[in-house]
């Protein structure tokens, strides 16, 4: 009504700006949000970890919600990979810190929100002082170590945090530290180390540069994230009632299902309280304030390292140039010849079958590796009475059947992506006695598809 | 129904699937029940590992002879720690969820 400007009335008259009630007016109209509700977004402050497919989302919705102050962490640049599921970054923004291209998306989609960059990964020295300025915490981070220490630091610094992961076409979510009662305090919620007090061993993690990911499918996670994150700011973070009045915390579980016309699911999960016993939210908690920021906690061993696999000897590994050589002839052998078996080497690409139908080389055999992992087993579905008996005599697998019948005089060379399960499938090989003593040649290839692409054939595709 | 197998549903999910031929849900029959004791967790899993998994990774499921780390286990949707752990005795009819946390954002 008061257009004029320099009309000083109109600021004190109204709680929002003008500008404020036209651009959340569809959710100021709600019960659940109304004016104070705003008012306690305005002025509260969010931390947001890991700018990727979770953290994109979250971002977008909160800053559209007018949250006062989004913080962004991420120490990654964009890389086209991301594009898909990422939906702040853009191709324009591929080789820029997540962290800039994000803000320079926010800032277009709602200005008269703060950002406040950090171009770093999270890291025992900085999350105290880093995390202190803020009310929430959101962890969209996809590793275990980075998990443990949100979810510590957040404890050791009484700040609620929602926690989300997805892979393939599964996510998770849960609120963790709320109410965020200090340590010691039953009446808390239970933290990330109340759940898995011990970290999975590196080798069941998957990430999503293995697994893969579908956009959609993180993308209702950081969604979901930013909805908890509303609903607790709204309620006010620091009330004694949690949101909801819910008396236990809840693991969310989402499910894209396969099948075109499969529904999706959601379960929620209620879920105990603070574990009695646990190490940073219990009575009797060893991680302190202190034992973070002295160096002495290391999360990146306490979730242990992959380390590359050396399962072969020198002599059983070759690498891409040679086999490129020891390849060359015989091939075109081959292929005057028009008889597969006569080759001099057979080429098993160990790759799981979608990975192999991106591309392959001519001529190679797909035996994915779960297939050399696959144990054989009546197909029964209630195989309770299932006797024992074929236990030991198992039948011999249908690979080790076809790589019998390759010539005996013929060398194996394994391929995969990276170079770590064609060492394994080697190993497997020979363990089934297709190495006939060490008449045939089973060998590796050195750094798989990635080293193939770097060093001979650059137009492989790279996924 | 035979006195000395009980029947409960077993269901994957996570990734988990993945090593019980891509399948989630699975209705298990299970032997050794008794008049005074019924098998218990720790009897599932290595049941499961003998029977139904058809994956050589056994450490991506158990380890030292329990569920490995990472894998949470709901019993009739709730928490197993409030049940007993794997002393928890199984009901027929009871549903016992395995899920692997995820890491990916």
């Amino acid at each position: 009504m008061a257009e004029d400007p320099t009309n000083i009335d109109t600021e004190q008259k109204w709680p929002l700006d003008p500008e404020e009630y036209k651009r959340y007016g569809r959710q100021l109209i709600m019960p659940e949000i109304g004016l104070q509700g705003q008012l306690n977004l305005k002025s509260s402050s969010v931390l947001i970890v890991g700018v990727g497919g979770l953290g994109c989302p979250a971002a977008a919705y909160l800053a559209g919600a007018g949250v006062g102050k989004i913080g962004l962490v991420d120490g990654d640049t964009v890389e086209k990979s991301n594009l898909h599921r990422q939906i702040l970054h853009s191709t324009a923004t591929v080789g820029m810190s997540k962290v800039e291209s994000a803000i320079k998306y926010l800032t277009s989609l709602n200005p008269t929100v703060k950002y406040v960059p950090h171009i770093a990964h999270v890291s025992t020295e900085t999350t105290l002082d880093l995390f202190t300025p803020y009310d929430l915490v959101l962890d969209c981070t996809d590793t275990p170590a980075s998990r443990y220490l949100i979810s510590d630091t957040c404890v050791l610094l009484g700040k609620p945090l929602i926690s989300a992961s997805a892979l393939r076409i599964d996510g998770q979510l849960m609120i963790l530290n709320y109410p965020p009662l200090p340590p010691g305090n039953s009446k808390g919620g239970p933290c990330y180390r109340c759940f898995f007090p011990k970290p999975p061993s590196p080798e069941s993690v998957t990430s999503c540069g293995e697994g893969g990911i579908l956009g959609p499918v993180v993308g209702v996670m950081g969604v979901l994230q930013a909805l908890e994150a509303i609903k607790l700011i709204c309620a006010g973070i620091n009330s004694e009632e949690p949101v909801e009045s819910r008396d236990r915390p809840i693991l969310h579980i989402f499910s894209g299902r396969p099948g075109a016309t499969s529904p999706f699911q959601f379960r929620a999960i209620p879920f105990r309280g603070r574990k009695s016993n646990c190490a940073v939210c219990s009575s009797f908690a060893t991680i302190t304030k202190e034992s973070l920021t002295s160096g002495s906690l290391d999360y990146q061993k306490f979730c242990g390292i992959l380390n590359p696999v050396t399962a072969l000897r020198a002599e059983e590994r070759v690498s891409v140039e040679d086999f490129a050589e020891s390849i060359s002839k015989p091939m075109t052998e081959v292929r005057s010849a028009k008889r597969t078996d006569s080759r001099k080497y057979t080429v098993v690409d160990v790759r799981e079958k979608v990975q192999f139908e991106l591309g392959n080389l001519p001529g190679s055999i797909n035996i994915p590796y779960s297939e050399l992992c696959h144990v054989t087993r009546s197909d029964n579905v209630s195989m309770s009475a299932q006797k024992e008996s074929s236990k030991d005599g198992q039948p011999t697998p249908a690979w080790v059947t076809t790589l019998s019948k390759t010539s005996p005089d013929a060398s194996i060379y394994v391929i995969c992506r990276l170079g770590n399960d064609s060492q394994l499938a080697v190993q497997k090989m020979k363990e089934y006695g297709l190495g006939k003593g060490s008449e045939r040649f089973i060998a590796d290839i050195k750094g798989g598809f990635s080293s193939w692409r770097e060093m001979v054939d650059p137009t492989f595709p790279d996924y | 129904m035979a006195s000395d197998t009980i029947s409960i549903t077993v269901e994957f999910t996570g990734g988990l699937e993945l090593l019980f031929g891509n399948k989630k849900k699975h209705t298990v029959s299970l032997p050794g029940a008794s008049k005074t004791k019924n098998p218990d967790i720790t009897f599932l899993v290595n049941h499961l590992c003998e029977n139904l998994m058809q994956d050589s990774r056994r450490e991506l499921f158990v380890l030292d002879g329990g569920v490995r780390p990472g894998i949470l286990v709901l019993i009739n949707d709730a928490d197993w720690e409030l049940e007993g752990e794997e002393k928890y005795e199984l009901q027929s009819g009871d549903h016992v969820l395995f899920v692997s946390t995820l890491h990916g954002g």
